[in-house]
């Protein structure tokens, strides 16, 4: 009796919880759906009177320069290069730390450790400074958010990487040298395929915060066409808030998808350990 | 073996320079030099279109008497003193009520995940900017249960409040790593303590706690990080407002250094959040033998 009381007590407090959780994202699908002096007037979830004016003028392009539909295709022209780059380098990096002794590695470790301690904040200013020196400014091809990340910048999936490499047993790589392979064909063939999900995960997570990321972009990128969607979002905000807060939200709403949909693609490749979700 | 590594010369009997090769690049050139040269800097009045002059440590007296400055880094603290643990308290009891098999579990742990994947996102803090306005969804929900409005993007403190539960939404990714943790406890750990006449709260804080300690720690120490660098929410949903009252660390580099354009003194702002920083890590890894507990102490 007492165990179906604590069960009960223990899917309430989940449903709640969950309730809470969930809450403002649907507040905001609902909210789309209003009408701005509806907006709000009250808490609920469902529109009084459904208009689609905010979705109507969403595709609205400022100052001609750009649109959602043009950041969302920035923020992938930014994402996709700077994530492929980031898991080869980190893949590199993790087998270079993990499997070879050499002189000077434990400073070298305790280097790479430090860093994932050390705030981007810190770096943007000098970073910016030697940006500017090398005209990298406003680059049509991002270079400055995606360089300094192709040479591994993200040392914490390194870690993370570096952690799962010593998992396994270093036999596996005796026996490939004793089949002939050299050192990068044994990273090929015998480690890669089996870091395949925590590649995965390190790869979602560098997209999702790439997506996310606003201050890289807002210091790098000046030419409005050129915008990625956190940027655009931002710009969206300051100049329809005023008297168009459905539209706003709209473009939230649609600027939120592609995350979610990363996400549930990915959610059957990803290991708990990384910080995503397995079965 | 000898005579092949001869013959192969240096680059065969040195081939993980050549692996780590792109991380030791980008260190020395994008962070390294960076900090150097931005070292440096923090001893001229660089502008950035006005050129350079050597002004000794005039700008980190101005630091260190500037009360916005002094401000901003107790508001930072605060902040990262308030949500991390409300955060990381929020991860663990989800993951706590997660660990136990319950119908429908799986749907429960994705609802509590999809914030974090949202979180950060700019769009996330234009939604909670909506939500928290005067006479906005926050509000009218307060009233429902009878409680008093809160004007919450006007007052300074109420501000704070505001980016600090939207940090507090996405705490699934912690909430992931604890609840992975807990799962691999041993049975017969819990099991023992049972046998020994322990309750359910006793044996949480005496075992299972100890148990994934490495990973509260790990989780402690990267969110404090990450707190401290804290800018996309305060930046948008109160641009620092009202009355500075959420004006962070790192808003303020922000505006002396691209705003005012006045690099030399955003230079050395950027080193003290730098110091305080690696303060703060250093107080983690001299509490380190105090929190975490560690069966056989090995090397990490």
């Amino acid at each position: 009796m007492k165990q179906k009381h604590a069960k009960l007590l223990r899917f309430l407090i989940l449903t709640a919880g969950a309730a809470m959780m969930i809450y403002p994202l649907l507040w905001l699908i609902g909210a789309t759906f209003r009408t701005n002096t509806e907006l709000f007037s009250s808490a609920g979830i469902l529109p009084q009177h459904p208009v689609t004016d905010g979705w109507a003028a969403v595709w609205k392009a400022y100052g001609g320069q750009i649109n959602l539909l043009a950041a969302m295709k920035n923020t992938y022209l930014l994402a996709i290069p700077k994530v492929l780059l980031t898991l080869v380098s980190i893949t590199l990096t993790a087998y270079g730390f993990a499997r070879f002794q050499f002189a000077g590695r434990r400073l070298l470790t305790a280097l790479l450790f430090s860093t994932v301690f050390l705030p981007q904040t810190v770096l943007y200013v000098p970073q910016y400074l030697l940006f500017n020196r090398l005209g990298w400014i406003d680059s049509p091809h991002y270079l400055p958010l995606i360089v300094p990340a192709a040479l591994a910048g993200e040392t914490v999936l390194v870690v993370m990487l570096m952690q799962f490499i010593r998992s396994i047993p270093r036999s596996y790589d005796d026996a490939s040298r004793l089949d002939g392979c050299n050192s990068l064909q044994t990273l090929w063939y015998v480690l890669v395929p089996q870091l395949r999900p925590v590649l995965i995960s390190c790869g979602v997570l560098q997209l999702l915060w790439t997506v996310n990321d606003y201050m890289g972009p807002l210091l790098y990128v000046r030419t409005p066409s050129r915008y990625p969607l956190s940027v655009f979002v931002k710009l969206s905000m300051d100049a329809d808030s005023g008297f168009a807060w459905n539209r706003v939200l709209a473009v939230c709403c649609i600027a939120m998808l592609p995350q979610i949909a990363v996400y549930f693609a990915a959610q059957r490749f990803m290991t708990p350990e990384t910080g995503g979700v397995k079965e | 073996m000898q005579g092949k590594n001869k013959r192969a010369g240096f680059w065969y009997r040195n081939r993980h320079i050549l692996y780590i090769m792109p991380w030791l690049l980008g260190f020395l050139v994008f962070q390294a030099f960076p900090m150097l040269y931005s070292f440096c800097c923090g001893f001229t009045d660089f502008h950035l279109f006005r050129g350079v002059h050597t002004v000794g440590t005039m700008n980190y007296a101005r630091i260190f008497t500037d009360g916005e400055v002094l401000r901003a880094v107790w508001l930072t603290l605060k902040f990262a003193l308030i949500s991390v643990p409300l955060k990381l308290l929020t991860a663990l009891a989800a993951a706590l009520l997660l660990t136990k098999q319950l119908r429908g579990i799986r749907i429960y742990r994705t609802l509590y995940y999809l914030p974090s994947i949202l979180g950060g996102s700019v769009a996330a803090s234009v939604l909670w900017k909506a939500m928290f306005r005067d006479h906005g969804t926050v509000n009218a929900l307060l009233a429902a249960v009878h409680l008093p409005e809160i004007s919450w993007l006007a007052e300074p403190d109420a501000a704070l409040w505001v980016i600090i539960l939207l940090r507090v939404w996405e705490f699934g990714s912690p909430m992931l790593m604890f609840l992975a943790a807990l799962r691999e406890i041993p049975q017969d750990l819990t099991d023992a303590a049972y046998l020994d006449g322990a309750n359910a709260w006793q044996c949480l804080v005496r075992v299972r706690l100890p148990m994934i300690s490495p990973v509260l720690y790990y989780n402690a120490m990267l969110a404090f990080c990450a707190a401290l660098q804290e800018f996309s929410a305060p930046f948008v949903i109160t641009d620092g407002g009202p009355r500075g009252g959420t004006t962070l660390l790192s808003l303020l580099l922000y505006r002396s250094a691209f705003t005012a354009n006045e690099m030399g003194y955003a230079s050395a702002l950027a080193w003290v959040l730098f110091l305080i920083s690696a303060v703060c890590s250093g107080l983690f890894l001299l509490l380190r033998k105090k929190l975490v507990f560690l069966p056989d102490e090995e090397e990490t």
